[in-house]
């Protein structure tokens, strides 16, 4: 009854990050109210992944013809079936893509409570507290949750990820597939690669990266022409690839790559949680913004409060 | 075929947020709102929808500060018809409260397509997008890119990360979560949000909240500060100097 169960995500036959992420932190809370943690694996063939899920006590299978890519409304009757199984009382499920079509699909259908963009969750005298990163980063909530049952959708690396990567020979527990996977509205047709893009930004030593500080694509030969005097290439945000101003190859953060140069240059970048989990490995991180409570503050090394575009000039004239 | 878009607005995170003295909310009295990046993106989608295929456009928002200036400036962008929900909403509003009012709304209007922002910056407790098509009883599709109609469906694109894209089909009518339209939002100058605010009008739709689900809020508070970044201060010159002299020190340049 107080055990906690785990989405484990997986794409193209490799578990994510944060499938071991969470394992690592439903093991300390399972530990911590006395409950078992249980996995949740979802596909077709796929019971030899299960040795992969070590720190889990037991993993509970559901394999299906629909459900061997993910599919949004497949995969939320499917997880349902094994919560209404199971009876968790804690669910952990990633705020990625697809944990985002599932903790609320899960919250509506069964009326479980949820809290999202979790960053920490913990056990508190028999309650359990989680800590949302609000606000693109800004304001940090912290709650209770009621209930018997609970959803946590935990932002990617927020825990570490080696906590919960152990391989081993968990207990595996098969549940039939429900009827309703024959008769969906939603059909997955394929994955799609992304585009090979001009320059791999998780192979640059130094990047430039700019967000909406840079104002307008016009601003963007600036990010060129000082990457280029570093050796390095220009990266960006999600809301400039959003915009289509730079391709999505270049692209750091949640729906881009994860990157680690040996110099990440932060221009006009605010932080949100989704732009953090991308780039917080890098070796040396300097940010430049004009708002000095802008959260990426938190995660560089070194900050300057200031217009980029008065630093720029002043950073190329200096590099020579 | 109609589109509907929910629109939302948000506290503009270039202001400076605070905390109000319950300690549980923001201090909203003089906050600036602005409407949510990704509902923009995906009215975007809608009207590019409507330039390709015909179809209607309603802009649909709960109501609030400034919420006829929001469905206005959608007007102005190209939005057919705009719907304001009224009810009994208390400040803030939880994503449950908001995906049921607006269900209960969109309810009694034809519909084939829902198309919402995938996510906002104060969804503490969820989505709205994916808690509406689950009390509408619809599918849908988050972190959506492209959508394409197609025959009484739509073959949509969901990004995860590293940049791979599923393509799915779905069935309408059907809710997706825009991450991204497939061009830049498009801008309404303020004398034509001036002229919608004269020729168009606003359908009224009361609806209640209601809806379960949310944590119950303890406290907010700022990150701490201080663990962060050694911050470099001084001129433009000055700081690019001692910018210059790290990365030396590194071996950088």
């Amino acid at each position: 009854m107080s055990d906690v169960l785990v989405f484990a995500e997986h794409l193209q036959g490799n578990f994510t990050d944060s499938t071991f992420e969470l394992l690592g932190k439903g093991r300390e809370l399972a530990d911590a109210t006395g409950g078992h943690l249980v996995a949740v694996l979802l596909g077709n063939g796929v019971e030899g992944m299960t040795g992969q899920l070590g720190a889990a006590d037991k993993v509970i299978v559901v394999e299906h013809d629909q459900l061997a890519e993910f599919n949004p409304e497949a995969y939320a009757i499917a997880l349902k079936a094994v919560v209404e199984a199971a009876n968790p009382s804690i669910i952990l499920i990633p705020y990625t893509s697809m944990g985002m079509d599932l903790a609320s699909a899960l919250s509506a259908d069964l009326g479980i409570p949820l809290a999202s963009y979790v960053s920490d969750v913990r056990v508190e005298d028999g309650k359990l507290v989680t800590v949302s990163q609000m606000y693109g980063g800004k304001v940090n909530v912290e709650s209770e949750i009621a209930g018997n049952q609970k959803i946590v959708s935990v932002l990617a690396g927020a825990f570490p990820a080696d906590a919960g990567r152990k391989e081993g020979s968990p207990a595996v527990e098969k549940i039939d597939a429900p009827a309703e996977l024959d008769n969906l509205r939603v059909s997955f047709r394929k994955l799609i690669e992304p585009e090979g893009g001009d320059v791999d930004i998780t192979q640059q030593d130094v990047l430039v990266s700019i967000g909406r500080g840079i104002q307008s694509d016009e601003n963007i030969p600036l990010a060129e022409e000082l990457a280029q005097k570093l050796g390095g290439a220009v990266s960006a945000s999600r809301p400039i690839i959003d915009n289509k101003w730079l391709p999505k190859s270049r692209q750091v953060g949640k729906s881009g790559l994860k990157v680690k140069p040996k110099l990440y240059l932060a221009l006009g970048i605010s932080g949100a949680p989704e732009h953090i989990e991308g780039m917080k490995d890098s070796e040396l991180i300097i940010a430049i913004n004009s708002d000095p409570n802008a959260p990426i503050f938190e995660y560089a090394h070194y900050g300057v409060v200031a217009d980029l575009f008065d630093v720029i000039p002043a950073l190329k004239e200096k590099l020579g | 075929m109609n589109i509907i878009v929910p629109l939302r607005q948000v506290p503009d995170l270039v202001e400076d947020l605070e905390i109000d003295s319950s300690g549980k909310d923001l201090d909203r009295e003089w906050l600036k709102y602005k409407i949510n990046e990704f509902d923009d993106h995906a009215l975007e989608e809608a009207l590019l929808l409507k330039e390709d295929t015909g179809a209607t456009v309603t802009a649909i928002a709960l109501d609030g500060d400034d919420v006829d200036k929001l469905l206005f400036t959608a007007a102005a962008k190209g939005a057919d018809k705009l719907v304001k929900v009224t009810g009994d909403f208390p400040t803030p509003l939880t994503s449950h409260a908001q995906a049921k009012a607006l269900a209960n709304a969109i309810q009694g209007m034809e519909y084939d397509l829902i198309l919402i922002g995938v996510q906002s910056v104060d969804e503490l407790d969820g989505q709205v997008g994916v808690l509406l098509a689950h009390y509408l009883g619809i599918p849908h599709v988050s972190v959506v890119t492209g959508v394409e109609v197609n025959d009484g469906k739509v073959v949509v694109h969901k990004e995860y990360s590293g940049g791979v894209m599923g393509e799915f089909e779905v069935s309408l009518p059907a809710v997706l979560g825009i991450q991204a339209a497939r061009q830049t939002p498009r801008y309404a100058p303020v004398s034509r949000v001036r002229m919608a605010m004269r020729k168009a009008s606003i359908d009224e739709v009361s609806a209640e909240a209601g809806g379960n689900g949310a944590p119950e809020i303890r406290k907010l508070f700022k990150p701490e500060k201080g663990a962060g970044a050694q911050m470099l201060e001084g001129s433009p010159e000055e700081v690019a100097e001692k910018i210059v002299n790290i990365l030396k020190e590194k071996g950088i340049v």
